[in-house]
């Protein structure tokens, strides 16, 4: 495959849902071992762009390329086998079900034929133990629930497993903005390692700081539009904050609370 | 399938650390280990009850023939409860398990006296029937998005009324149909559903004094009755699935959280249909069962019986919630049911304690769950 090609192009992706028009107009790319940042604030039409490059909703119109090739998806599920994983902030896990079975879930290696046909649990668990250990978690006992695991952890495991299961391009939606700090440097250093693999990212926060300790290249979104996009060379922290928040106001804000905005 | 060949990262772990955390895996103690299994509190509720029964109870409780006597009415209800159970686990209720039983017994027997079908076509159409009903209860509630227990609460009046108009229409004014015993006739199909199973064996056993017999040296107790094995049958199965099977991930993923189980793939709306169904099928199971062992069937069977099977399914382990529980431990919560039912008559107590009992029984298994699922996942 040609690596030039970046991994997903949009060009000029519209979003209706009756009268609303939820995206008007969205362009951007990612490449492969990048993390594109997508910075919005609420309602700059984020999750539905999230949600229409992960199947979930269809285009109303616009160019939609995976690695080259125009795309179309009828479900979530497309989107996958594509190669597009999306981790959503707290919808990836299921609290009461151990680590392995989480992992796995959907995607169940069996052995065995039918009617005998089984899951077959030991390599799950050797797997899920390998892949916990790689990515730094203790995972003393792959049979605990994962309600035992920290937010953090339990974000590392479902990029972990998006990984694991091939994915080319990972959707993180918010994956920090629930955590504390050691958590959020936890994840934020897993979402390197990743980009470090080869695969594509798409970072979507409204932290700045968050974005711009991993990004490579930011995008900002504001009401269903493409502000622009910013390579890190070009942009100061400062900038990218204002232009996310749709700008004066916000400064005048910050400047009486000190500038800790 | 799986794609093994995955580029992996560069941090690999160096020998001695994997070294330390094999050790630390050993150190997952039993105790963590058994408290982790949510069928934990309904064996030792068995337990318990057990105790209290062989220190209070008449001792012939505890022979053979009074074992029997526990199980058969446990065997009905545990059926029930261990497709409650799966249902549960998968996130839904169905509360029309008990007017199903009166409603699938009553098509049952209009299949044997009224239309004089064989019996192995009556009773594959009223699988297929209570199938049907069952996928119609889980279509309802998928796709309205409304609460199960409405929808099929709705179902438990519907069916229990269909049953006594059937019923009166199909017998001329009686709410109870006769005759279908002698209608279905004899063979293996009748000896699979009713009877009893092992006669052979027991036999056996009390020709070589290993178990009590009568004077003319038939044994006491013939045989184990056949909705027993079914029972133990059914217990094995559902417990296989759910721990061993994908369809068993896909049940504990679907009642743990739909939408993430759905955002892996895990196709939630079907598996949801296939347990109402199975619940409803599990049902008409219990109908045949029940009626060929009496011979007849009335507007009143299966009379709450879904809330007993559900209350059997919560002291087995299984969250209100959904995603979590076990179905050994539907099993253990019938036969404690059974025990109690049937044992308080071997006791000098009023039998009428028997609800103040389930009551209590509910209320502390309900509490134990709660405790012990905090305990498992960490909650706070």
């Amino acid at each position: 495959m040609d690596q030039d090609v970046p991994l997903i192009e949009i060009r000029n992706l519209v979003k209706h849902f009756g009268s609303v028009i939820a995206l008007s107009g969205v362009s951007l790319n990612v490449n492969r071992g990048e993390v594109m940042c997508l910075l919005g604030d609420n309602g700059a039409g984020k999750s539905t762009l999230i949600k229409t490059l992960a199947g979930v909703h269809k285009p109303t119109s616009g160019d939609f390329l995976v690695e080259g090739k125009p795309v179309s998806f009828a479900s979530p599920r497309d989107a996958l086998d594509a190669g597009i994983a999306t981790v959503y902030q707290d919808l990836a896990m299921i609290p009461l079900m151990s680590v392995t079975r989480n992992f796995f879930m959907g995607r169940e290696p069996v052995k065995g034929i039918w009617p005998f046909r089984r899951v077959d649990f030991d390599y799950c668990d050797e797997v899920t133990r390998e892949e916990m250990h790689r990515i730094g978690i203790d995972v003393r006992d792959p049979h605990q629930a994962v309600g035992t695991l920290s937010g953090g952890e339990r974000q590392c495991v479902a990029i972990a497993r998006a990984v694991y299961f091939g994915a080319k391009v990972l959707i993180l939606d918010e994956p920090t903005s629930a955590l504390g700090v050691a958590q959020t440097s936890m994840v934020l250093k897993y979402i390197h390692q990743v980009r470090q693999k080869g695969l594509g990212v798409i970072f979507i926060t409204h932290n700045v700081r968050h974005a711009y300790a991993v990004g490579d290249r930011f995008t900002v979104l504001n009401r269903g539009k493409t502000l622009g996009t910013y390579a890190k060379s070009e942009i100061q922290i400062d900038e990218l904050q204002n232009l996310m928040a749709g700008g004066k106001e916000l400064q005048a804000v910050s400047a009486e609370l000190g500038g800790m905005v | 399938m799986v794609n093994t060949t995955q580029p992996t990262a560069d941090l690999s772990p160096a020998p001695t650390v994997k070294k330390i955390q094999d050790e630390r895996l050993r150190e997952v103690s039993f105790v963590t280990k058994i408290m982790r299994r949510p069928e934990l509190g309904a064996l030792a509720g068995l337990i318990l009850v057990a105790i209290f029964f062989a220190s209070t109870a008449d001792p012939s409780m505890f022979t053979l023939a009074g074992i029997m006597n526990i199980l058969s009415p446990a065997a009905q209800l545990g059926i029930l409860a261990i497709a409650a159970a799966l249902l549960m686990i998968g996130g839904e209720f169905d509360l029309s398990i008990g007017s199903m039983v009166a409603f699938t017994g009553l098509i049952f027997g209009a299949f044997i006296t009224l239309s004089g079908w064989a019996l192995l076509p009556a009773i594959a159409a009223t699988l297929v029937i209570a199938a049907v009903l069952g996928g119609l209860n889980g279509q309802l509630v998928i796709r309205t998005r409304l609460p199960s227990f409405i929808v099929t609460l709705a179902f438990l009046f519907i069916l229990r009324g269909l049953s006594l108009v059937g019923l009166k229409w199909a017998t001329g004014g009686s709410t109870q149909m006769r005759g279908i015993g002698d209608q279905a006739g004899e063979g293996l199909i009748r000896e699979l559903f009713s009877g009893n199973a092992l006669e052979g064996a027991f036999a056996w056993l009390a020709a070589n004094d290993l178990i009590g017999k009568f004077p003319n040296g038939t044994p006491t107790v013939t045989g184990v009755p056949v909705s027993i094995v079914w029972f133990a049958g059914f217990a094995l199965l559902a417990t296989w699935i759910l721990l061993r099977t994908r369809a068993g991930n896909w049940i504990f993923a679907a009642g743990g959280d739909p939408n993430a189980a759905r955002n892996s793939g895990v196709p939630v709306d079907r598996v949801k249909t296939a347990l109402f169904m199975l619940t409803a099928a599990a049902a008409a199971v219990v109908a045949i069962l029940t009626v060929l062992d009496a011979g007849s069937t009335d507007a009143r069977r299966g009379f709450q019986k879904e809330f007993e099977a559900i209350i059997a399914a919560v002291i087995g382990g299984c969250l209100l919630t959904g995603g979590y529980g076990s179905a050994i431990g539907a099993f253990f919560g019938a036969i404690i049911f059974g025990m109690v039912s049937i044992g308080l008559t071997y006791t000098r107590f009023d039998s009428d304690w028997f609800q103040v009992f389930l009551g209590a029984m509910l209320l502390l298994a309900v509490l134990f769950n709660n405790f012990i699922r905090r305990k498992v996942t960490g909650e706070r």
